[in-house]
């Protein structure tokens, strides 16, 4: 399951990233292997998204969390 | 004034930065450029307490050593490159104590560049309000560095770290984070060789970045270009290798020095808030709301300074008139220069209130909220969702909304909306559009409710948003991206907004346009003034011959005659004349020579071109007196078919060339500031231009 597919409010475990450019820029904010994950907003047009990681709050774009592998 | 220590601020965004910096230099600051790049750099200094003073630099907050933009890229080349000139004795780096995981990322990458650095910890008090306990001397102890817990917004700590930097350390004594040689072993070892550096961080920092740095020669680029392909070395690779390292890192200092409740206070107050303002439905209200209001200050909190700007040169140029003897040396000075810099000056009550707004919004953490929201609906056009507030403020002036388009990461996002901001209806554009729709619209009501007159103006106004998202939907396929795009953005927690900064803000962006757009505004002003105040030959004096003749003198009264004169000259100075020059090209739009002229004399500013038809028709008194202009051209006839210059289509014709053309020096000054690259000014102007042309010819023919 990817990141882009998580349930407002679920939380789930950062696995693994399909693209390798977005990966280094998104383990930079925190986002990293192992780290826990929840969807804290969806924005009003359905994307971006919000999320919960490391302690503080994140938005990316839906695409961009679908290169996110969740556990 | 000669600092005894520089010492740089470094952070990552939202951690209270440049409210530190504002405290510990008060209004003992500069902001400059730094070289080559446009990014505003901000120095200040600060008295230490042996007496020495620390010159503190202000570096662009960024969440890593490794950029994604212009502005963060300057991080790396002030701290790395030991010739840098601004090269600091002393880092200090900011930390947000209530998300202390993901700002010592940009720790650890600091700490490794071998530089003395101190920690400030800030936002302590709402790290204890949110029940998060901090070792600070455990943790002090395992990064071997001083770590000095503030709240830059209370003011609390603050001497503490003042103290710090003046017992600062010479050398470098802190702990070693990751094995940085681990990455690429032979890599590092090889360029730090070659390169004979001694430190394998920045040997890695190189080989990462050497393709877009600047501070090494091509030949060590070159060196270090066949050393990655020796080696094979892949640099996203590397990258995420050694972000997983400092992060196991960073987790295993964490563990024992700082306690986090499971959720902190604060966000849930956010997410509270959040509820609201991204609301469905709410959020676009509320964001609506918002806009209005601000856009409705911009508008009538400014009048009023306005006018006593315009009216503070208006009598200064004539006490000057009065005072210095006629001449042209006095013209040049009081109508070129004097009218040039008051051009210049009536636009800083906007600016400082556009500024005053976006500063509370950004600090608020709002902005980042109309991102979010606004981010799919201007992707679809081609711009980004922090395009939403340059576009928006454009409605007031396009070049505060063009100074602020930095914080759009994105070139080519940044790009469209700088190209695009000088469509919305700016202020000036309103006295023209004023002037003309009182001419031909009728003032009176339509379904009881709406005024024809307010309806053409409203029109104007979506018109112009509208024209502005379609160029933007063009250039989307025009310009070529550099990067991709990305949208991976931190939303901060809600904060009340911190006056001091807002402040600062109203002052930096009102000195910055006044000193840099304003050079190139008054030398433009002076070229128009020559043009308009002076003829070729000898048809000046034999005007001034012909009025000086008795039947003139006798049936004229002194004012009507100087006006008749004035009028006269203008229509045979050098700006009448290129008036007369463009008549035939001019003519398709349904405009005569003294519109012409009108054209060329608002080159400078839009609004100029009521002043202009006022010379030309001249009208009694001064521009301001609108009403005088509006009934001269209401009589104004064409001398060949004796119908009303200022037909509708004429008017419409006037509007649509004054939408879309790109009347105004500040924003052309502007955008090359922005750009460094008369490039982009130039091709804005032009296609502003054809696009104005073809609107103009398309309304004058359909409603001739």
């Amino acid at each position: 399951m990817t990141l882009s597919e998580l349930k407002q409010g679920a939380i789930g475990i950062v696995k693994e990233f399909t693209d390798l450019e977005m990966s280094v820029k998104l383990m930079e904010m925190g986002c990293l292997p192992g780290e826990e994950v929840s969807v804290a907003r969806i924005a009003p047009l359905g994307d971006p998204i919000a999320i919960n990681v490391s302690g503080y709050q994140l938005s990316l774009r839906k695409f961009e969390a679908s290169t996110i592998i969740l556990q | 004034m000669k600092a005894d220590i520089r010492v740089a601020l470094v952070g990552n965004p939202n951690t209270g930065k440049s409210t530190l910096f504002n405290t510990l230099t008060g209004l003992n600051q500069k902001i400059g450029n730094f070289p080559g790049v446009t990014v505003d750099k901000k120095t200040g200094y600060c008295q230490l307490a042996d007496g020495r003073t620390a010159e503190i630099i202000d570096l662009p907050g960024t969440y890593s050593l490794y950029p994604k933009s212009q502005d963060e890229s300057i991080v790396f080349s002030i701290l790395a490159d030991k010739a840098n000139p601004l090269s600091p004795d002393l880092v200090v780096v900011i930390v947000d104590a209530t998300n202390l995981k993901r700002n010592l990322l940009l720790y650890t990458q600091v700490a490794d560049l071998k530089i003395p650095v101190i920690i400030a910890l800030n936002m302590m008090d709402l790290a204890k309000k949110a029940g998060i306990s901090i070792d600070v001397d455990l943790f002090a102890k395992k990064l071997g560095v001083p770590v000095v817990p503030i709240s830059a917004r209370k003011v609390e700590g603050i001497d503490k770290l003042r103290a710090a930097i003046n017992f600062a350390n010479k050398i470098a004594l802190q702990e070693e984070s990751i094995e940085v040689e681990a990455i690429a072993p032979d890599l590092i070892g090889q360029i730090s060789k070659d390169l004979k550096l001694d430190n394998p961080y920045y040997a890695l920092q190189l080989a990462h970045q050497h393709e877009t740095i600047k501070f090494i020669s091509a030949a060590e680029s070159e060196r270090i270009e066949e050393l990655e392909h020796e080696f094979s070395f892949h640099s996203q690779k590397a990258q995420a290798a050694e972000t997983i390292a400092r992060y196991n890192f960073i987790n295993d200092l964490l563990y024992d020095t700082v306690k986090i409740p499971e959720t902190a206070k604060e966000q849930t107050l956010s997410n509270k808030i959040d509820k609201v303002l991204t609301h469905k439905i709410f959020g676009f209200i509320i964001f609506l709301a918002i806009l209005l209001f601000m856009f409705q200050s911009i508008f009538s909190w400014s009048a009023y300074p306005m006018e006593l700007i315009g009216d503070f040169f208006v009598w200064a140029q004539s006490n000057l008139h009065g005072i210095l003897p006629a001449g042209p040396l006095t013209g040049l000075l009081v109508d070129g220069v004097l009218g040039g810099l008051s051009g210049v000056m009536v636009f800083i009550p906007q600016i400082a209130i556009l500024f005053a707004f976006i500063s509370i919004l950004e600090d608020t953490g709002y902005m980042s909220r109309v991102t979010f929201m606004m981010d799919k609906l201007m992707r679809k056009v081609g711009l980004n969702g922090k395009s939403v507030v340059p576009l928006i403020g454009g409605f007031a002036c396009a070049v505060p909304s063009i100074m602020s388009t930095r914080t759009i990461e994105n070139w080519k996002d940044r790009m469209i909306t700088i190209m695009v901001t000088p469509l919305i209806t700016c202020s000036a554009r309103l006295p023209i559009y004023v002037l003309l729709i009182s001419l031909v619209v009728p003032n009176r009501n339509v379904w009881w409710l709406f005024n024809m007159q307010g309806l053409a103006l409203t029109g104007m106004y979506i018109f112009s948003l509208i024209s502005a998202i379609t160029v933007a939907f063009v250039f989307k396929f025009i310009i070529k991206g550099r990067e991709r795009g990305y949208f991976i953005m931190e939303l901060p927690v809600y904060r009340m907004p911190r006056w001091n900064n807002v402040a600062y803000s109203m002052y930096e962006r009102s000195k910055a346009f006044v000193f840099q757009a304003g050079k190139v505004i008054i030398a433009i002003s002076v070229i128009l003034w020559v043009l308009a105040s002076y003829g070729p030959g000898e048809r000046f004096r034999q005007i001034e011959q012909k009025y000086a003749q008795p039947q003139y003198k006798q049936n004229l009264k002194p004012e009507e005659l100087t006006r008749a004169m004035n009028s006269e000259k203008l229509e045979n100075s050098y700006a009448g004349m290129l008036g007369h020059a463009i008549e035939p090209a001019i003519k398709p739009l349904g405009f005569d020579w003294k519109i012409g002229i009108a054209l060329i004399t608002s080159f400078a500013a839009r609004e100029v071109f009521v002043g202009t038809m006022a010379t030309i028709y001249s009208v009694e008194g001064s521009a301001e007196k609108m009403e005088s202009v509006q009934q001269k051209m209401k009589t104004a006839k064409n001398p060949e078919t004796g119908q009303p210059v200022f037909s509708l289509a004429v008017a419409f014709s006037l509007m649509m060339f004054y939408a879309f053309a790109m009347q105004c020096a500040s924003t052309v000054a502007v955008v090359y500031r922005e750009t460094k690259n008369w490039k982009w000014p130039a091709i804005q102007f032009a296609y502003m231009t054809v696009l104005a042309y073809a609107a103009s010819f398309i309304a004058y023919n359909l409603l001739k």
